[in-house]
């Protein structure tokens, strides 16, 4: 058992309950054990408690992302259970939902409850598994669905590929509408995507590579609205990245459909021309689109027509994002440097404030996956993430925990310091460098 | 040298000037093809490598010429597939040609960027002979070249460039290099071929091939890429000669002594007529001969760029006024 923790003197951020206040948080036995003076007397006189000085830090729930790639099983030289929560534990983020897309892919019972012991074995942060819509994820035939959850998966999702046969995705919806999960859309028309590598517009016509259409994401998440509508369920849409696609979820969400949506860092703070040179390090899916896109998401995540804030997290090898760009993979790795990138793109300029940004990456993500989560209130697992919200820090991927080093932020200087991250009352991380803590 | 540069990947990052300084080279190196004894030893002891990553017969015939021409000691190599199915990456071929110590590659690829990709991780001078969709400067450079000799001058003139324009990089190189040195271009083709945005270029978008063609100077009749199309795109050829192929009716809405191009290989009775191909009013072989001189001039200033006394050695003195050109982005 480790010992207690206390967490002296910082801002403690528990937006879920409206709280902004500076004091001492107490960890026990793997839960937050009181706030100041309201820990119990017994564990403040304890000897054996761990005092870690955490003033001039924010103090908040630990971070959830609802979108990752962890590639395990069967893709271990990008990435693992172990680095891949390491990197989340570097992040910040406490708890991670990984894709399904792995080789084989999260499609039966085994392929999660493997997940979730490796997760437990290896894991440096809570693991979530979404299982597959689809067998194979190839888009002709339900999985067990009521099984998988049963096994321990928190949502289903075809991600890497859309659920493109309509009346499957009916199904799923119906499927699912009970259960209280969430069908995760990774909204994409393939006949509009065509063999398009990045957003279509200007940079596209001017550099010679094939486009993909806005629309190819946005005509998905109208028929997804509508399906949603027609059948009760409730659907996720994956890393929204175009104006018509927040545009379509506002007007869903107005007309009462149980319908949500996340983006990731990327689209916030880059547009289409960060692949002028052909960087293979500026390549996923959906591309970078254009400033207004950029804008409308902006206005999407400020407004709360974006439910949460994920990353996308998607490791590949050095070998496979180098070289043309159209051969190289789509994906870019997001954990270590998301809560940097947020700060910068939100809470810098005044779109969220810190506590409403914190919202979105803790009980925000939590509700989507029809769990509870993301506070620190008194009984609650003790997930915490300790950050120094100014304080600068340069992106090194030479530095990252993850093994995928394909990151278009090499060399920026980010706020967002995190310090300290701990799951269940464990350290998952902490800075090496006692004195960024003071 | 071509500005201070090393390599030549596109028209878009030339200036006018730089354009100029290899359009009056060329012209020196077209002369010298009318010799006798065509050959001139500006290159002697360079090695170039023709690397062609998609299939091509008459771009790479004419840089294989033009180096010998100059005299340059030349490999070629081309492979119908891609890189990848070779099993060897982009960056392992860039360390293969270091290693083999060779002063210019000249490469074909089917990815756009992926001249770039060589040229940032090379110290050889890398010549674009075509990438994707992206540019083909030579061609480019060849086409004005054509329409300079042909018309005394480039500014003021309309030019027409029909068909495809998405998946052509030699629109691309054409319009950049055009719009630099003054012409006014209009394009048409397809509304499922005009990429996204394409006015941005400064061109004109017209709405039929007759309103494009219409007092135009030139013509440039691009090549219906076959392989490139998806079914979409057009509903047949049949359609796409009908209501875009330029024919000798159409082309009497152009100037009375238009000029008519063609990239080459021709789709006769598809883009362009049977006629118009053949007509008074073609130049298309022109093209042909005027590419093996724009890319000697290309080659010898790219390669002239670290021995100025042996390249002073070259009959092309008067050329190398453009070493004291302005440059746009030193290397380095």
């Amino acid at each position: 058992m480790t010992s207690p923790l206390c967490l002296r003197g910082g801002r403690i951020l528990d937006p879920a309950r409206g709280i902004d206040r500076s004091q001492d948080l107490w960890l026990d036995q793997g839960r937050v054990a009181g706030w100041g003076e309201d820990a119990p007397a017994a564990l403040r006189s304890r000897p054996d408690v761990e005092v870690i000085d955490v003033r001039g830090a924010v103090v908040c729930p630990g971070l959830v992302d609802i979108h990752v790639h962890l590639r395990e099983p069967g893709q271990e030289d990008r990435e693992t259970i172990e680095t891949g929560t390491l990197a989340a534990a570097r992040g910040g983020f406490t708890a991670v939902a990984c894709m399904p897309n792995t080789d084989p892919p999260l499609d039966e019972r085994p392929r999660i409850e493997y997940v979730v012991r490796r997760a437990r074995e290896a894991g440096h942060a809570r693991v979530f598994p979404i299982a597959a819509v689809t067998r194979g994820q190839l888009g002709e035939q339900l999985t067990e669905i009521q099984d998988l959850i049963e096994a321990g998966a928190v949502a289903i999702s075809d991600d890497g590929k859309p659920v493109r046969n309509a009346e499957i995705m009916r199904r799923a919806l119906e499927l699912t509408r009970d259960l209280g999960v969430p069908v995760i859309q990774h909204a994409e028309d393939p006949d509009l995507k065509g063999s398009g590598v990045m957003h279509e517009g200007w940079v596209s016509t001017r550099i010679g590579l094939a486009g993909i259409p806005d629309v190819a994401e946005s005509v998905m998440v109208a028929r997804d609205a509508l399906l949603a509508e027609m059948t009760g369920g409730r659907v996720h849409i994956a890393h929204v990245s175009a104006a018509r696609s927040v545009d379509i979820l506002r007007k869903a969400k107005a007309r009462g459909i149980r319908i949500t949506g996340e983006t990731a860092p990327h689209y916030l703070v880059l547009t289409d021309e960060a692949v002028e040179t052909y960087d293979p390090r500026a390549k996923m899916n959906p591309p970078l689109r254009s400033a207004r896109d950029r804008d409308a998401l902006i206005e999407g995540v400020a407004d709360g027509t974006l439910d949460c804030l994920a990353t996308d997290h998607a490791p590949h090898t050095e070998i496979d994002k180098d070289g043309d760009f159209d051969s190289a993979p789509f994906g870019i790795v997001g954990l270590e440097t998301a809560l940097g990138l947020y700060i910068k793109a939100l809470v810098e300029p005044k779109h969220l404030t810190l506590p409403e940004l914190i919202l979105r990456m803790t009980a925000k993500p939590y509700e989507v996956l029809g769990r509870r989560g993301g506070t620190l209130e008194p009984g609650a697992d003790a997930d915490v993430t300790v950050f120094h919200p100014s304080e600068p820090w340069t992106v090194r991927a030479s530095e990252f925990k993850s093994k995928g080093r394909n990151t278009p932020f090499e060399g920026w200087q980010l706020p967002g310091r995190v310090l300290l991250t701990i799951v269940g009352g464990r350290i998952a991380y902490r800075e090496a460098a006692e004195a960024a803590l003071r | 040298m071509i500005g201070n540069r090393k390599d030549l990947l596109g028209l878009e990052e030339l200036s006018a000037e730089e354009i100029i300084s290899i359009l009056d080279t060329a012209r020196t190196f077209r002369e010298v093809l009318d010799r006798p004894i065509p050959k001139v030893p500006s290159l002697r002891g360079r090695t170039v490598a023709n690397i062609f990553f998609e299939p091509s017969t008459r771009t790479r015939l004419s840089f294989e010429l033009a180096e010998k021409r100059l005299s340059a000691d030349t490999v070629s190599f081309q492979t119908s597939g891609s890189s990848v199915s070779k099993g060897e990456t982009l960056r392992d071929t860039a360390r293969n040609i270091e290693a083999m110590g060779i002063h210019i590659v000249v490469i074909r690829h089917h990815a756009s960027g992926a001249p770039h990709y060589l040229a940032r991780h090379l110290d050889a001078g890398v010549i674009n002979a075509g990438d994707g969709a992206h540019e083909h400067p030579t061609q480019g450079l060849l086409d004005i070249f054509t329409i300079r000799e042909r018309r005394g001058r480039v500014a003021g003139l309309k030019v027409a460039i029909l068909g495809d324009v998405m998946h052509s990089r030699v629109a691309r190189s054409n319009i950049w290099g055009l719009i630099k040195l003054g012409a006014s271009v209009t394009i048409a083709g397809p509304p499922t071929m005009m990429p996204a945005e394409v006015e941005r270029f400064g061109v004109a978008v017209a709405k039929s091939v007759e309103a494009a063609i219409e007092g135009a100077d030139v013509v440039n009749i691009l090549r219906i890429q076959l392989e490139r199309q998806r079914g979409s795109l057009y509903p047949s050829l049949r359609e796409y000669a009908r209501v875009y192929g330029v024919t000798r009716e159409r082309l009497r809405l152009a100037k009375s002594d238009v000029t008519v191009m063609h990239p080459g290989p021709m789709n006769r009775g598809v883009e362009i007529a049977q006629d118009v191909a053949d007509g008074e009013h073609s130049v298309i072989l022109e093209q042909v001969t005027n590419g093996v001189a724009v890319r000697m001039a290309v080659l010898y200033l790219l390669a002239g760029r670290d021995t100025p006394a042996e390249a002073a050695e070259t009959p092309t003195v008067e050329a190398k006024k453009s070493h004291d050109e302005p440059t746009l982005s030193p290397r380095g």
